[in-house]
């Protein structure tokens, strides 16, 4: 066992399980791959390998004594820089949260620890989730390990370049509006976005509330669902948590079949100029891949599909700008020190510490909140969003799963999607989930000639997890891509 | 021409809950600077709020007692601002759909004058929850901010502009307070800053149906300097508007050691709040039957006690009025008259005697060291003729200075009534043959003088004798 740093979760647990390696030899393996490969992806912002070492020690020691907190105790996770990890940085790879240390652990991340998972390091981001290449990082970029040239996808793009590069077996990441999603396509490993509600929000640096929710990354559906079944249930400290026992999701995923699964197209996301050739190939070869398994195919509409970026870059910027009003620098992170007033310190402080993108988000959410243009824009945004949910309701009345792309493209070229509103429009296939506040999942079914992977996406009715991630399982055999990782 | 001044007040009072609106820290004042803090109230990123149901029952409970339409469906909305006592520069309050609709509060008895007021009813525009913020703290070059406040459920309750004079205001803060504090929902202390006010005050010729422009009043520590605010006020804006100045709708500061108010901002500079809904929260969703147990439980409003006082205790209405102000005093009368077996009698010792020594030894009715039952005591003794009522009063000022039970002091002072007619003979005798002036004088007619001898006789008896029987046993000496 020389390369423990290329075992799944499972494959960790199981391997942990039966002593064929230590929690300290599996984390030592993958600290190890972290410095031979991150200097060519900058996947993490900080890692601390004591205190990893150590956990795993700890780890080690519970096992020997018989007292393991679960069969995964002593598997690392990677954490997007917005998840709160008692006594960690939680920067949000922005400037202005330099030197924060987070009090308290996410809900999320506090039942994970609880089962004896490891907090491995804080993966890059585009600053408070707000782009969709990872370049928009208020610290670096991260690069795609497939080719540094391209990016890795956002804004969980540190997560998804750990995941794929091999640094991490899995990883925590954020979607608000396909940022767990998008990144796992263009890296090649599985991202999922649970229904709104089903992970608890505590502790996520919130950019859109209504639409945020922490999601796994993870290089097969199994570990994605283990992950999922971790985190997943109601908390009392987030009130838009939903009540009600959950999981069960990895057990599941036993009985996978798509014998008489009706898998919707909806005709809309085939009409997108600029959809390329190769993601359409893929997306139509894996319709057909199910259907000789025994799905039914069927053709569904998402009418008001076409109204889902606008009514999402209103309802996110108007939230964004007030849950990213506490930055200010009064009671942690980064202040202007030489600013003279009160008013001064707050503009050089955000001025300072806020990028390019989020103040234009900022800006936008002010201006869509102002008074004389709510009813025009945060009201019609409102009603646009509620009609976005009547269409999927409506399409699930007619089909089981609906398979889309993920993005139009597999991952573009650094720098390529520097206008802000061709980025905006690149999220055209996984905003809608947002809005919605239904599951999602990307995995991976191709890989183009150029060795680019590429991403299918399945969406799921509200609280239809199980059957999202038995179907993404089938996928993931009919694809039979096997494991690969990048020459890093 | 004549001018009349239009007033609504804005009052935001604390809800008397164990916890924060929006987390577990406990609610209480006094505290060291930043110990009463956590993630949530103290806005750290990732923190999220769940509401305080105790502090909604509250709201509910108030808006109850002031006969407002309650909202099964309510929500909380995002206030935008920047300042540094508030932790996520954004407020959760209730913007379109508070807890509380249109309600009204009875006001009469005096204002902050003296005068007596008319009974008139102020309307209620809303009432509505949100969290308090911290409070800011300056020294010297520097400031500070204590977030121990921050979080703490806080009641708007919203006027209509009702009000005709200072007085009337004063009046309307004297029975909200009274109303919150009845219901238990608040401690109301102003110094503690459980309850402050925003004024809003225009004038207008009178008969003139339009309002005039508003103006806003801040930084009311008091309802004394509600009332001298509101009159300052009054009168500026009455002068400027004979003079035929145009006044500016504009938010102006009391300065209380100066006593005028000065421009904070003018209408231009207003905020621009933003308000949408919380997206961290759930709408509260009542049901009709929860609503009507919070309506059964309520406790008696200050108005029906008052009646009640009137018809069941024999007391005046003014009476009523001044031993229901405050619950504590009210409670107290009750269970003294309760001990005493005559409240009429109860109500008089309390108003000219009790609360005269509180006043004048700086207590209050809950840090009175008599208790009611002993009190009550006191007034039985009077009633039942064992003691006398000039003696009662040595006894009551014993009782205050230490405490004792009234029976102890009595008899330790030997103040028991002297009824013996044979005992009081004696003092009749010794009076007569003291005093041959007075005596001639009253056999010449002038009866009233037998008033004097009364007072020898008790001087004598130290105060002991009943002063019934020394005058029957006068008049029969002296045939």
């Amino acid at each position: 066992m020389t390369e423990l740093w290329k075992l799944t979760l499972a494959e960790a647990a199981a391997a942990l399980e039966a002593g064929r390696c230590s929690a300290h030899d599996l984390c030592a393996s993958l600290l190890g791959r972290v410095r031979a490969a991150d200097p060519q992806v900058q996947a993490f912002l900080t890692l601390d390998e004591t205190a990893v070492l150590a956990a795993a020690d700890a780890s080690d020691a519970r096992r020997r004594a018989g007292r393991s907190l679960s069969r995964f105790d002593g598997v690392p996770l990677a954490i997007k820089d917005n998840l709160s990890v008692a006594g960690q940085p939680c920067g949000c790879a922005s400037k202005i949260l330099n030197g924060y240390t987070a009090p308290y652990d996410a809900t999320a991340m506090g039942r994970l620890r609880e089962d004896g998972f490891i907090p491995f390091g804080r993966v890059n981001m585009d600053e408070f989730a707000m782009g969709s290449t990872t370049e928009n990082s208020g610290i670096r970029p991260t690069l795609n390990p497939w080719d540094t040239s391209r990016v890795p996808g956002g804004s969980s793009g540190g997560s998804a370049a750990a995941v794929a590069a091999g640094m991490a077996p899995a990883a925590l990441g954020s979607d608000t509006g396909g940022s767990i999603r998008q990144p796992a396509g263009f890296c090649g490993v599985v991202g999922l976005k649970p229904t709104y509600g089903l992970v608890s929000r505590y502790g996520l640096v919130a950019f859109a509330s209504s639409l945020d929710q922490i999601g796994p990354l993870a290089r097969t559906v199994e570990d994605a669902a283990i992950l999922l079944d971790g985190m997943c249930g109601h908390d009392p400290m987030d009130s838009t948590s939903l009540p009600g026992r959950h999981g069960g999701y990895a057990a599941a995923l036993a009985e996978a079949d798509v014998r008489g699964l009706r898998i919707g197209l909806p005709k809309e996301y085939f009409e997108v100029a600029g959809l390329a050739p190769e993601v359409r190939q893929a997306v139509e070869n894996m319709a057909a891949a199910l259907e000789q398994r025994g799905a039914r195919r069927v053709e569904v509409t998402l009418p008001r599909s076409k109204y889902a970026i606008a009514t999402y870059y209103i309802i996110a910027t108007a939230e964004a700008s007030a849950n990213l009003a506490r930055f200010d620098g009064i009671r942690y992170g980064a202040r202007a020190h030489d600013a003279d007033d009160l008013l001064a310190t707050y503009r050089q402080t955000r001025a300072r510490g806020f990028g390019d993108e989020v103040k234009r988000r900022i800006i936008l959410g002010t201006y869509v909140l102002s008074s004389g243009y709510y009813d025009a824009y945060y009201l019609r945004a409102q009603k646009a969003r509620t009609l976005i949910r009547q269409d999927f309701e409506a399409a699930y009345r007619e089909c089981d799963v609906i398979l889309a792309p993920v993005a139009p493209t597999p991952a573009p070229r650094r720098g390529e999607l520097s206008d802000p509103l061709q980025m905006y429009l690149a999220d055209i296939y996984t905003i809608s989930v947002n809005l919605a506040g239904i599951c999602g999942i990307s995995v991976p079914c191709a890989v183009t000639n150029t060795g680019l992977p590429v991403g299918l996406q399945l969406i799921g009715p509200a609280l239809g997890e199980t059957r999202l991630l038995q179907t993404a399982r089938i996928v993931e055999q009919a694809a039979a891509l096997g494991v690969r990782f990048p020459n890093l | 021409m004549n001018y009349e001044a239009v007033i609504g007040l804005e009052v935001h009072v604390q809800a008397l809950t164990a916890s924060k609106m929006f987390c577990a820290c406990a609610n209480r004042f006094g505290a060291e600077p930043n110990t009463l803090v956590c993630p949530v109230c103290l806005g750290y990123p990732g923190a999220l709020p769940v509401m305080n149901a105790e502090a909604v029952k509250k709201t509910i409970e108030i808006g109850l007692m002031c006969g407002c339409a309650i909202a099964l469906r309510s929500k909380f909305d995002r206030k935008s601002y920047f300042y540094p006592d508030m932790p996520k520069n954004y407020q959760i309050s209730q913007y379109d759909l508070p807890l509380c609709g249109l309600g009204h509060l009875a006001v009469g008895g005096k204002g902050f004058s003296g005068d007596p007021l008319p009974d008139k009813v102020i309307g209620i525009t809303r009432i509505h929850l949100e969290e308090d913020v911290g409070k800011l703290n300056h020294f010297g070059r520097s400031s500070g901010v204590d977030y121990n406040r921050a979080g703490v459920p806080l009641m708007e309750v919203v006027s209509e502009p009702d009000m005709r004079s200072a007085d009337e205001a004063y009046a309307y803060l004297t029975v909200l307070k009274q109303i919150c504090e009845y219901a238990g929902v608040s401690s109301c202390d102003m110094e503690k800053g459980q309850m402050r006010c925003d004024v809003n005050v225009s004038v207008r010729p009178v008969g003139e149906t339009k309002l005039g422009t508003k103006i806003e009043i801040k930084n009311l520590n008091s309802f004394r300097s509600v009332h001298r605010s509101l009159l300052y006020e009054i009168e500026r804006q009455t002068e400027a508007v004979r003079a035929g100045e145009k006044l500016r709708q504009e938010t102006r500061r009391w300065d209380d050691a100066l006593g005028q108010t000065f421009v904070m901002r003018v209408k231009e500079q207003a905020h621009d709040y933003r308000y949408f809904p919380e997206p961290d929260l759930m709408p509260v969703v009542l049901d009709e039957a929860q609503v009507a147990a919070w309506r059964a439980a309520l406790p008696e409003a200050p108005e029906a006690r008052r009646a009640r006082f009137v018809a069941d205790c024999q007391v005046t209405p003014y009476d009523a009025h001044v031993l229901t102000l405050e619950k504590p005093l009210a409670d107290y009368f009750e269970a003294a008259a309760k001990a005493a077996g005559h409240p009429k009698l109860t109500a008089n010792w309390i108003i000219t005697e009790l609360l005269r020594e509180l006043g004048e030894k700086n207590l209050t009715i809950d840090t009175c060291p008599i208790p009611p039952a002993a009190f009550g005591k006191l007034i039985a003794l009077v009633a039942g003729g064992a003691i006398t009522g000039k003696s009662a009063k040595d006894v009551f000022a014993e009782m205050f200075a230490s405490g004792k039970a009234p029976e102890v002091i009595v008899q330790e002072k030997g103040l028991q009534q002297v009824n013996d007619s044979g005992a009081i003979l004696a003092f009749v005798d010794q009076a007569i043959a003291a005093s041959p002036k007075a005596v001639e004088e009253y056999r010449a007619g002038k009866t009233a003088t037998i008033q004097f001898l009364v007072g020898q006789v008790m001087k004598l008896s130290r105060g002991k004798s009943n002063p019934q029987t020394v005058l029957a046993l006068l008049k029969e000496k002296l045939g």
